[in-house]
């Protein structure tokens, strides 16, 4: 049969108000049922008709799911359906937390934060050119990989814990969270579950064919920054090919207290490495105690890539993702230049 | 603060001197229309039962469609109709307005195909009640396909063996035309041919150092020619360099794909569609369908971009028009992005070698250039012959030689994208000067001023009586100097230190050219019996506004205030003139001589109304605020008054009559319109020594991040050689807007194909990345030399085009003195390719690979 894309197939839009609602319908539905945040991710699936679910649960009438509050262990709890341009905008992640204010404001365009979710930012599918036109790849349920072949376009792909798919995660608050200690907050059908950032995440090795551990019913309904690194010394750099509306070719975020010059407590993620944002705790273990500078920057950025695997088109990835970990452990001399 | 410099240091100049309206700027009459949203587009039509149709899209590069069965699609409530290929009618011949047969190609594009040629080729078409309607019954075909061999790059298949992208070869090959016995017409040329032309393994030798492989080119004088002593030239340089580079595809991104709607009302076929050029695509349309133009009813108010790709409309708009036939119902076909990556046309990506000999001056004393052009599986787009022959005007090289090779691929179809080879020929160019200079130790402003055009400039090879052809003027190396003072040149590049922490300045300047118009075209005004005046424009509404601004002209020439003005366009049914087709920057130089060309017949045949109601001769009158009176003052009339007796007098006055000179079509609407008021007519006449070119010199600063490979656009001045003025504002536009375009080539818009699968993997506008409003430098200016062209009376020529090569080449050479010889030989130039490159001390991209 002859296919075609970008027309939006015909679905019942289920619109509930409560994320109790929404647990009944996604169980009602099962397998017919697609959960939509901000629809970026979901309109994209929809519109090459490559996902044709029967009914679309829309989470955007559910008020409990939104908003940014204060916590008593004074972090913040941000619902998951906070739109990116909230995230940006609150005050108080702006003030306490600014980290996640960088790497929500560097996401997509004004538009698109206008639209999409903190909690569909970090829970989007793959971006591979292949998977997302509708390639029988691995992460597709089929048995190849066109990306990682001498010939195929891997330019965006992983270097770092490939598995038969070489898709990376394209999320820019989500290293952010991770090293922001943030927890993810997930309503199952047997309850309230919560997980630290970094494990949100899984790779091919896990499950090829997600990359988080949402299972279908499954709801991301809020996520928690403790107030560890409250204030603490941020970094956060994106590096795209265009300067909006552009996915990472690779981005790094640290959180560091440093006292006496020297670093106490970090936390350090990359993502756009693999194909899920990764936490380098090596790294991490190998600069606390260490003073902050360029000798500890350089170690820790060639700790970074060790174990890196390039394929045919992204080998400057390992040269990035090492000056990019230095920079976020060191920090970087500003230019003078007038903007 | 020694990084920043202070870009405003001279105002815009004043342009237009004692002029009323040429050279001023003005509002357009379509500009709250556009600003408001009530400017309406192809899509924006609706017709009583309209359809909606959707295309099945070839999913192979190359195949025969063995099977198709429509029936369960057919069995649909709500499907109206399918159209396949074997229900389009055949390729025609046509005729010249001078009587000369155009041979059909009968081997080019249909529209739809049973042989698609490219993945995402349309192959048929679905009418139904509604869009997701059409898409289900697609799903319900059952089609299956014969593999056939494909190649996607053109190095592959002139490889020995490699695979051929069409039954028969993969280049294109016109049969001499049959020797003509004396006094006898000459025959229609024979048609068009596909060839196999490969190279040897010889040829290929050098592929694997990473030089483009430079095999046989068939003969063919726009594709193999040479003037001067090249090897001469070379023995004697100071410095040769060799070089190959390689420049991406970039898909039009129109922001109006290519939607169309059509019906048939009383045996006319009524098309909506978007469009370059108004007039001259009637004859198009009639063309594709097979029909008597005078059949043929267009709309086209508003054109969301062309940039090339939409010359005359595109043939994908019979698929509406006789789906609506075979129907009997109006049908909307609405392209998506997607759609529109496919069957939307890209500039063709150059894949070229240049070897080039500089005295120790600088000056080009030889120059052996090979362009190879990916051109997609239909007719062969201009881009290989045209690098050669802007590179040989706009370097004015003492020998060159060139050649150039079309190569037939299984990827999508290519079309003009301003400046077409143009910008290519200059890409390749400017990086080699710009390494030349540091090697030399020259200014990198003194080297191109040392190889400028001037006077008028010869180009190509000479012709068969020993002659080369020449423009019309160039005065780039005012626009050089003006710019380098404008831009502050020497205290940027004597600023120091270049580089902070890990941020690198580059600075870099780059000429530009391209063509700038034609000429033999009409103007068609009416003056009506209330004093008001309205030109009749045919051109197209594009967006550069050439269809208002020319027409101030006439309003000049009369003295007429431009309130008092109307201009009437967007139809063929408002009685328009044959104009000239908006591509290759024409319409400012070509429709302004119309214009003028009008105005002064009006102003004619305003003193011959006069001589006829007031007594005298007609040469003791003029024309001047809304008035023809006779010399010195005394009695005259209002231009109302004119018009009144314009029509009582009848004949060539009100139309009765058409001036003898004018085309069919403009007769047409001169029939139409008698009886009106005062109908004036005329055929740009005026003589023209050279072929029309406009210059840009474009300057850039870009910082680097040597850790990151990220770089910025600060900095952008053009400084452009245009001629006289005719609308800064809109002329300010082009440039700029123009710049950007190049930019785009420089800095990231490109096609991502797999060659394996022969697959377009950059299908949305984010997967080829036009350059968006941030990507832009922060601060862009541009200015014009405001010379008028010593061939034109107006003295204005075209600018869409020109600036394009210098938006993309002064980036690069920006870029280049910023990191280095030794990282980039392509565009556009990504973070990867830089980071990547200062990694490892040399180039890391593939050489001669452009899809990545």
């Amino acid at each position: 049969m002859a296919v075609i894309r970008d027309v939006m197939p015909a679905f019942d839009l289920l619109q509930p108000s409560s994320v109790a609602d929404a647990q009944r319908l996604l169980a009602q539905h099962g397998r017919d049922a697609w959960v939509m945040a901000g629809g970026l991710d979901s309109f994209d699936w929809l519109k090459d008709r490559i996902k044709k679910p029967k009914v679309v649960v829309d989470l955007s009438g559910i008020d409990e799911l939104r908003g940014v509050r204060s916590t008593s262990d004074g972090g913040v709890e941000i619902g998951a359906m906070t739109t990116l341009t909230e995230v940006v905008n609150n005050p108080i992640i702006k003030q306490k937390f600014g980290l996640l204010s960088q790497g929500a404001e560097l996401a997509a365009s004004p538009q698109i934060r206008n639209q999409g979710t903190i909690g569909g930012n970090v829970s989007q599918d793959a971006r591979c050119h292949y998977y997302r036109a509708g390639w029988p790849c691995y992460r597709a349920g089929g048995n190849i990989c066109y990306a990682d072949t001498p010939t195929g376009r891997n330019r965006e792909h992983a270097i770092l814990d490939a598995d038969r798919c070489v898709a990376v995660n394209p999320s820019d608050s989500a290293p952010a969270l991770i090293a922001l200690d943030a927890k993810f907050v997930i309503r199952t059908s047997k309850g309230e579950r919560v997980v630290d950032a970094e494990d949100y995440f899984i790779g091919p090795d896990i499950d090829i064919t997600r990359l988080n551990i949402l299972r279908p019913g499954d709801l991301l309904t809020a996520i928690r920054i403790p107030s560890a690194f409250a204030g603490a010394q941020f970094y956060f750099e994106k590096i795209r090919d265009r300067n909006v509306w552009d996915f990472a070719l690779m981005n790094v975020a640290s959180a560091m207290l440093v006292s006496g010059g020297n670093i106490d407590r970090v936390r350090v993620a990359v993502n756009g490495a693999a194909a899920r944002p990764l936490r380098l705790k090596a790294v991490e273990d190998a600069v606390r105690g260490k003073p902050k500078n360029a000798a500890t920057g350089e170690m820790a950025g060639r700790l970074a890539v060790q174990g890196a695997v390039p394929l045919q088109f992204n080998a400057y990835k390992i040269p990035l993702m090492r000056n990019l970990v230095k920079r976020a452990v060191a920090g970087v001399e500003v230019s003078t230049r007038a903007s | 603060m020694p990084n920043t410099v202070d870009t405003n240091k001279s105002a815009q100049p004043v342009y237009g001197g004692k002029n009323k309206l040429i050279g001023k700027d003005y509002p357009t009459a379509d500009l709250y229309a556009k600003v408001t949203g009530k400017a309406k587009y192809a899509e924006d039509y609706r017709a009583e039962g309209m359809l909606f149709c959707r295309l099945l899209l070839s999913p192979l590069p190359h195949a025969r469609v063995k099977h198709l069965d429509l029936s369960a699609a057919l069995a649909m409530p709500g499907v109206k109709g399918i159209l396949t290929a074997d229900e389009l009618p055949a390729p025609a011949d046509s005729l010249t307005d001078n009587g000369t047969v155009i041979r059909a190609n009968k081997l080019g594009e249909r529209g739809l195909t049973n042989e698609p040629l490219y993945q995402g080729e349309p192959i048929l078409a679905v009418a139904a009640v509604d869009e997701l309607t059409a898409v289900e019954a697609i799903e319900k075909i059952h089609i299956e396909f014969e593999r056939l061999p494909f190649a996607i790059d053109p190095l592959d298949t002139l490889r020995p063996g490699g695979p051929n992208p069409r039954v028969g070869g993969n280049i294109w090959h016109r049969p001499p035309a049959a020797l003509m016995k004396p006094g006898e017409r000459p025959a229609p040329p024979p048609p068009i041919e596909i060839k196999e032309l490969k190279w040897t393994e010889a040829d290929f030798a050098e592929a694997k150092q990473g030089r483009m492989p430079m095999g046989h080119v068939p003969e063919d004088p726009a594709n193999s020619w040479s003037y001067g002593d090249v090897e001469t030239g070379f023995k004697n340089a100071a410095l040769v360099l060799d070089e190959t580079f390689v420049t991406p595809d970039t898909s039009h991104q129109c922001l109006e794909p290519r939607s169309t709607m059509a019906y048939w009302q009383n045996g006319k076929v009524h098309v909506y569609t978007g469009t370059q050029s108004m007039i001259q695509t009637v004859p198009a349309v009639a063309r594709w369908l097979n029909i008597d133009p005078s059949n043929v009813v267009l709309v086209s108010e508003y054109t969301g971009g062309g940039f090339g790709s939409k010359g005359t409309a595109a043939i994908s708009l019979i698929i509406p028009a006789l789906l609506s036939k075979k129907c009997n119902a109006p049908v909307m076909m609405r392209i998506s992005r997607e759609e529109e990556h496919f069957i939307g046309r890209a500039r063709p990506s150059l894949t070229g070698r240049m070897k080039v000999g500089f005295s120790k001056e600088g000056r080009i004393v030889a120059l052996d250039m090979f362009s190879i052009i990916n051109n997609g599986p239909y007719d062969a787009v201009g881009d290989a012959p045209t690098s050669g022959r802007i590179v040989s005007l706009l370097y004015q090289p003492q020998a060159m030689r060139f050649r150039g090779l079309t190569i037939l691929t299984n990827t999508p179809p290519r079309g003009a994208q301003s400046a077409p080879g143009g910008m290519q020929g200059i890409s390749l160019m400017e990086p080699i000067l710009a390494k030349a200079a540091r090697k030399l130790g020259l200014d990198q402003v003194a080297i191109r001023r040392i190889n400028a055009p001037e006077g008028k400039p010869p180009f190509g090879a000479a012709n068969s009586q020993g002659k080369r052809a020449y423009a019309t003027s160039s005065f780039i190396k005012q626009a050089l100097d003006r710019g380098a003072e404008k831009f502050n040149w020497n205290e940027r590049v004597a600023r120091n230190p270049k580089r902070i922490g890990t941020k690198v300045r580059g600075v870099g300047v780059s000429m530009s050219c391209y063509s700038g118009g034609s000429t033999g075209f009409d103007g068609l005004t009416l003056i009506k019996p209330d004093g008001r005046i309205c030109f009749q424009s045919g051109i197209g509404n594009l967006g550069t506004e050439s269809v208002i601004d020319v027409h101030r002209v006439t309003a000049e020439i009369l003295g007429v205030p431009w309130e008092k003005c109307d201009v009437c366009w967007g139809s063929n049914s408002k009685n328009v003139a044959w104009s000239c087709v908006s591509g290759g920057s024409q319409t400012t130089h070509a429709m302004t001589r119309a214009a003028h060309a009008v105005g002064m017949e009006a102003k004619l045949r305003l003193q011959e109304i006069a001589a006829k109601t007031l007594g005298g001769k007609p040469e003791d009158y003029e024309v001047a605020n809304e008035r023809v009176f006779r010399k010195g003052g005394g009695a005259g009339l209002t231009l109302a008054q004119a018009a009144q007796k314009a029509i009582q007098l009848g004949g060539i006055y009100d139309g009765h009559e058409s001036n003898p000179d004018v085309n069919r079509y403009t007769k047409a609407s001169i029939k139409a319109l008698a009886g009106q008021g005062l109908v004036v007519s005329a055929r740009d006449k005026y003589p023209r020594d050279g072929s029309t070119y406009s210059f840009v010199a474009s300057f850039a600063e870009v910082e680097v991040d040597v850790e990151t490979g990220k770089y910025h656009l600060l900095d952008f001045l053009a400084y452009a050689d245009v001629g006289s003025v005719l609308h800064p504002k809109t002329l300010g536009g082009q440039v700029m807007g123009r710049s950007v375009l190049g930019m785009g080539h420089a800095i990231g818009q490109k096609w991502v194909m797999d060659p394996a699968y022969g697959a377009m993997l950059s299908r949305r506008f984010h997967h080829s990345k036009p350059p968006t409003i941030l990507d832009i430098p922060a601060r862009m200016e541009w200015a014009a030399l405001d010379i008028p062209d010593p061939e034109t009376p107006v003295g204005s020529r075209g600018i869409g085009e020109p600036p394009v090569g210098g938006g993309c080449s002064a980036i690069l050479n920006a870029l280049s003195d910023a990191v280095g010889d030794e990282v980039f030989r392509r565009a556009p130039v990504t973070p990867d390719t830089i980071l990547a490159a200062l990694e490892a001390g040399r180039p890391m991209q593939h050489p001669l690979m452009a899809h990545i």
